[in-house]
């Protein structure tokens, strides 16, 4: 694979190969040559340095074509637009770029005219973009209804608003998303030109392993997949722990549901994440590196390939880094689909070809890891976050951060808000901010009712505390954590008892099966939160276990969260007690009346015919499958509540709109 | 460190469970096994609070510290415990009646200390398929606890990796790959799974039955054969601790009242397979024959060479263990030595191993194989208090007489001593004076010299399939002979040997072991008188041509049953598919 042309040698004259890249590859690339002085070669490589930036002579149309945009139909966009191209013969490239992080907003495509001006156009989709492309093309009318902002100084559209001053970005920082969306991210080019690895040439080059380590820590970085722990702690550990081979580690295992950070990171900027490993490796003194990736991510997966072969083939992996005696390199290994896999040990033991099952710590892995060898797990987004540290400087980080906090996080915002999709924040954020001014609140007519933060680790925080700060510590008082990063809105149309069913059912699942709190634990707990959703049926044996499971479900949380191995039992029990604590009202109405409040738990929904409208056409009737209603034709139709499933096939039958839900 | 306010010392490394241990403080545990590389801590039974941390500790993995104050019975400690022993009870068979564990059960023993006395929880159970597929082994999932004593038994410490975890979370089990039966799994029968497993869910196949039904059958007469591990155990349940000949003199008088005909020593058989050994040994040395050449009492080694390591079958000995040379040499003389023609003879094996069990379906000769275990239910089947028995009755000729060196195959080590001490005279030199102490003790490992006649031999006694590695790997080539015992220990502590043994019982039954040998009045093979008798009057000479029709063995390549298990994967997934993945 090609290097790309920054990397290609200006003139004979000029020692750089792809192959053996010189230590001042970056320098030479950004001010080059430096190994001879040519007014024609520098203003040749200028040129070079600015056709990447552009990413193409002339009109350049980007197609954000991440997962999340492929989902929307980013890829038939990008093929209509091709085709469109061609068939005009109109001379205009198309770069598929990745995600920006809008996700409500998908497709996103950028136009490039032939001066640099970038405008952003958004709500794309297979079906207009033939008008999008016609508007543009033939009518010559950049301000269609797609168009959302521009980026930069774009001269003559300066009354359009900026993409990073619309409301959806407005109160980002952008640090680890930073090149999302805006750079080809299959080109080691487009990373050169926009930065990339100019961190890790310092650091290779002028930096040694304890300032590295210093720097991180001095940055006040804490690992973003949740727990939190210093990330320059954790390297020191492992950079002290002496033995002849060390392993780095990028955990890419992101399974909590509703989270996909570290998936648009890798397809929109893997290079970051090498660049970040690179760093991290030489900091503690690894020489093998792996990423473990969940085989979910196919394109997170080849992204990250292309990205590691074409930097090897530059030098920036293998041996002899940059001409600084560090070797390094990176295997991408696949998980196979088990939650469980993103716990370190588990990793561990899922990479050395074992059952991925967590062990007891300690041994930590910075000190006996991977091969029994001192081995440092970083997130993706960790990693990530470590590039921006060193070009900057720790105090930058820090001060990213409201109060003590530092640096930014990426959320994935979801669920019940006017705007979904990826958002960057300065850690320390009320989380009001992240959900209504970001989020831009909860849909027309509704109100939010909680968050949920940290996947099936976290809690439920309701709304009278949604201005705690995002700060590890605060949302742990409040029985949520940090989590790596999902964050769900709900609104008073969800259930909280049903909630916390569905994360328990996910954990059921998804528990490893060793230790026997967590195994045996979750599937009654799950069992518990079912029978709260069912009725009883006027049984009494079934009413009392009802209640009994009540008392049973505090007691099983407690063991479990006291004695479980690893990470994913200790918290698995916090979507439960977090929604007991501030919801006890839906479980009561759930246990003592067999009401779901909000009307979701199909079991207990109850429907009730309007009987001074219905009209006995017999249309719900004729649809109900248990045979829950009864009545004459052209007469008032009636629910027997005891054979209702609650299915509501009736109320879309009805055609006098006599049925409704009786809360 | 404290521990419940009492001042304990210890030595750095040890854990909190070791060092209450120690003291008396009992904190229970289903999934710690000595000697284990390191803990699993999957059961979370031994959770401690320690003043300083928030979380309950597990005791097992925690290594004591100076001043630490650890706490292992408070109120939070006593119901995390219930309530996981809770789940785990809800979660098995409520047949305890007609379980083989009903009395030697750890889970119903942590039910009683912890005072479960219903079930609380009512909802799912394990609904997996009883594995009856191995003549040696057996499994039922059902009564799986999930602590992995097994697991750990079967990889870390045998090597050998036949069954794992599968399945994950409330459906995971422990079994071979694939959902197949354990008899395409790669298993040895070593059965130390078996041995270790605190509930009912690991077992031998129980063989008291049809042991019963053949000594109440009037036209069948049933004969046994005691291995030299068994009365070793069994001396050390008593009191008095008595001697293993006057142990198998008490056994043969209680299998007599149960109606057996005849009791012969398999260890008569020891001093034959040394014989029939030691001439192979010696004429592979001296005949450029293949060598190393490896023992072959051990049936679950040898299990493991025709499964794993088919390479190896031209280094074995072609002798056949002592249990199937003595059931060919019963099944040939017997009957006309006692006059039997006509009627049917069964031949009962008292046996401390699981692996006999196939062993004797394998090769024939053998009917019935009972573990020391087994013994124990039909001595209760037939109302003998054993250990109050003192009746005794001297071992039926003529397989009576056995020396000292026969008496050692019980031990680790004692196959390669007793061979030495015949080669050596066979090989025309003197015998070796005293023990031979390098092969004694329980190292995993031990290579050694003996001088013989001039040359020098390179030996080497594994102690255990998991310790086969440093002989297979690097040394194989410059030693001679080579001592495999499949369990640690040797038949000491043999897969068939009681429950909840530890290492320290394995050791004391070896002492027994040695004091016998030290006691005998003949301690070398080649001074049997009656195996000199039966060379004489049957035999001929070590390796005639009867020796090798009774007494020597062929192998096979069966590396193929175990890639078959591999491929059984199809009909394995759909069968558990139409199982509906063990939820009710």
């Amino acid at each position: 694979m090609s290097a790309g042309i920054l990397l290609e040698p200006c003139c004979s004259r000029c020692t750089h190969s792809p192959s053996r890249p010189c230590a001042d590859l970056l320098a030479c690339i950004q001010n080059g040559p430096l190994c001879h002085d040519d007014p024609d070669c520098r203003a040749a490589r200028e040129a070079r340095l600015e056709q990447v930036l552009r990413g193409g002579a002339g009109t350049v149309i980007f197609v954000g074509a991440a997962t999340c945009g492929r989902a929307n139909g980013a890829l038939h966009v990008m093929d209509k637009i091709k085709s469109y191209l061609e068939a005009r013969s109109l001379p205009a490239s198309v770069v598929e770029v990745g995600c920006v992080g809008y996700c409500q907003r998908e497709v996103f495509v950028d136009l490039q005219n032939g001066n640099g001006v970038r405008l952003s156009y958004c709500d794309l989709d297979p079906e207009n973009v033939g008008e999008f492309l016609e508007a543009v093309f033939e009518k010559n009318d950049l301000r269609n209804r797609f168009l959302y902002g521009r980026y930069g100084e774009a001269a003559g559209f300066e009354d359009i608003p900026l993409v990073a001053d619309t409301p959806f970005f407005a109160r980002q920082t952008r640090v680890v998303l930073d090149n999302c969306g805006l750079i080809d991210p299959s080109s080691l080019d487009g990373a050169l030109a926009a930065g990339g690895f100019a961190a890790a040439a310092r650091a290779l080059t002028s930096m040694t392993r304890e300032e590295v380590c210093e720097t991180v820590t001095a940055s006040g970085l804490r690992g973003r997949g949740g727990a939190g722990f210093p990330t320059g702690q954790k390297w020191k550990v492992a950079l002290n722990t002496p033995a002849a081979q060390k392993y780095l580690i990028c955990n890419a295992d992101e399974g909590d549901p509703g989270a996909f950070m570290d998936r648009a990171v890798l397809e929109s900027d893997p290079f970051r994440v090498v660049e970040g490993m690179l760093i991290a490796a030489y900091a503690i003194g690894a020489t093998k590196g792996y990423v473990y990736c969940r085989a979910e991510y196919p394109l997170a997966i080849v992204r990250l390939q292309e990205a590691i072969t074409q930097c090897r083939t530059a030098g920036l992996l293998g041996g002899n880094i940059l001409g600084s005696l560090t070797d390094f390199d990176i295997i991408i290994k696949q998980g196979a689909g088990a939650f469980v896999c993103g716990e370190e040990t588990a990793i561990l033991a899922s990479i050395e070809g074992g059952r991925g099952m967590p062990r007891s710590r300690p041994p930590y892995p910075a000190v006996a890891g991977l091969h029994g060898m001192p081995t440092v797990l970083n997130n993706v987004e960790t990693l990530a976050n470590v590039p921006g540290i060193l070009r900057n400087g720790p105090e930058w980080f820090r001060e990213l951060g409201i109060g003590e906090a530092a640096g930014t996080k990426v959320f994935a915002l979801s669920g019940r808000v006017q705007n979904t999709g990826l958002v960057e924040v300065p850690v320390g954020i009320p989380l009001r901010e992240i959900v209504s001014t970001i989020g831009g609140g909860a849909p027309e007519g509704h109100r939010i009712k909680a968050v949920q933060i940290g996947g099936p680790s976290g809690g439920c925080i309701p709304e009278e505390f949604l201005d705690v700060p995002t700060d590890y510590g605060k949302l742990q008082e409040l029985g949520a954590m940090m989590g790596s990063g999902g964050m769900v809105v709900m609104d008073e149309r969800s259930c909280m008892v049903d909630v916390a069913k569905y994360f328990m059912e996910f954990i059921r699942n998804e528990s490893c099966g060793k230790c026997a709190p967590c195994r045996e634990g979750t599937t009654r707990m799950f069992e518990i939160l079912t029978a709260l959703t069912e009725r009883t049926g006027g049984d009494e044996i079934r009413r009392l276990e009802r209640f009994r499971g009540l008392l049973h479900l505090e007691e099983l949380a407690q063991t479990i969260k006291d004695t479980s191995l690893c990470g994913l039992g200790q918290s698995a029990a916090n979507p439960v007690l977090s929604t007991l604590r501030y919801f006890r009202d839906e479980y009561e109405a759930h246990v003592m009346e067999e009401r779901c409040p909000a009307g979701v738990c199909q079991g207990l929904r109850t429907y009730a015919i309007d009987t001074s409208t219905c009209i006995g056409c017999m249309a719900c009737k004729k649809v109900c499958p248990s045979g829950a209603i009864v009545g004459e034709r052209k007469n008032a139709h009636y629910i027997i509540v005891d054979r209702c499933l609650g299915c509501g096939a009736c109320v879309d039958a009805c055609p006098k709109h006599s049925i409704s839900l009786v809360a | 460190m404290i521990i419940n306010n009492r001042e304990l010392d210890f030595t750095p490394g040890e854990t909190v469970l070791q060092i209450a241990r120690r003291a008396g403080i009992k904190i229970p545990h289903l999934c710690s096994l000595e000697w284990a590389p390191s803990p699993s801590a999957s059961c979370r039974l031994c959770v401690v609070e320690v003043d300083g941390s928030p979380k309950l500790q597990t005791s097992c993995t925690l290594q004591a510290t100076d001043g630490m104050v650890v706490r292992t019975h408070t109120p939070r400690v006593l119901k995390a415990r219930r309530t996981i022993v809770e789940l785990m009870v809800a979660n098995h068979p409520q047949d305890c009646l007609g379980c083989h564990r009903a009395g030697s059960c750890e889970l119903a023993d942590l039910a009683r200390e912890l005072g479960v006395r219903s079930r609380q929880y009512v909802g799912m159970k394990k609904d997996q398929h009883l594995d009856i597929s191995s003549p040696a082994i057996w499994r039922d999932p059902n009564k799986c606890v999930l602590c992995g004593r097994c697991v750990t038994m079967c990889h870390d410490i045998q090597g050998v990796g036949a069954i794992d975890f599968i399945g994950r979370g409330f459906r995971t089990q422990v079994g071979p790959g694939f959902y197949a039966g354990i008899n395409v799994s790669g298993c040895t029968y070593c059965g130390q799974c078996a041995r270790v497993c605190p509930t009912g869910a690991l077992m031998e196949h129980m063989q008291v039955d049809d042991v019963v039904a053949a000594l109440g059958d009037p036209d069948t007469v049933v004969v046994a054969q005691i291995a030299p591990a068994v009365p070793a155990t069994l001396a050390l349940e008593r009191s008095k601790s008595p001697s293993v000949q006057v142990m198998l003199e008490h056994m043969s008088a209680a299998l007599e009242h149960i109606g057996f005909a005849a009791v012969f020593d398999t260890a008569f058989c020891a001093d034959v397979t040394i014989m029939e050994e030691a001439s192979e040994f010696i004429q592979r040395l001296q005949g450029g024959g293949t060598l190393p050449m490896f023992t072959s009492c051990s049936p679950a080694w040898i299990n493991y060479v025709e499964l794993h390591r088919p390479d190896l079958i031209p280094h074995l000995s072609t002798c056949k263990s002592p249990q199937q040379m003595a059931g060919a040499l019963i099944k040939e003389i017997y009957p006309k030595y006692a006059g039997l023609e006509g009627k049917r003879l069964v031949l009962v094996s008292i046996m401390p191993c699981t692996a006999k069990k196939y062993e004797a379906e394998d090769l024939g000769d053998v009917d019935h194989v009972l573990t020391t275990r087994e013994l124990d239910t039909l001595w209760d089947r037939f109302g003998i208090d054993f250990k109050a028995f003192e009746e005794r009755r001297p071992l039926d000729p003529p397989f009576a007489e056995a020396t000292g060196a026969a008496r050692l195959f019980a031990s680790t080590g004692g196959v390669m001593e007793a061979a030495v001490r015949t080669a050596a005279v066979l090989a025309g030199a003197e015998e070796p004076a005293g023990p031979l102490t390098e092969a004694r003790g329980l190292d995993g490992i031990k290579f050694f010299n003996v001088d013989v006649a001039g040359t020098t031999l390179n030996l080497a006694v594994v102690n255990g399939l998991g310790r086969l590695r440093p002989v297979l790997d690097e040394s194989m080539s410059r030693l001679h002979f080579i001592e495999v015992m499949s369990c640690p220990g040797g038949c000491a502590g043999g897969g068939g040997q009681p429950y909840h043994g530890d290492i320290m019982d394995v050791r004391k039954r070896m002492d027994r072991i040695y004091q016998a040998d030290a006691q005998a009045e003949v301690r070398s093979s080649h001074e049997n008188k009656s195996v000199a008798a039966l060379y004489e009057e049957y035999l001929g000479q070590p390796l005639s041509e009867v020796s090798h029709r009774l007494l020597h063995r062929h192998y096979t390549d069966r590396s193929a049953t175990v890639r078959r298990g591999e491929d059984a994967v199809t009909s394995g997934v759909a069968a558990h598919a139409a199982a509906g993945s063990g939820s009710r």
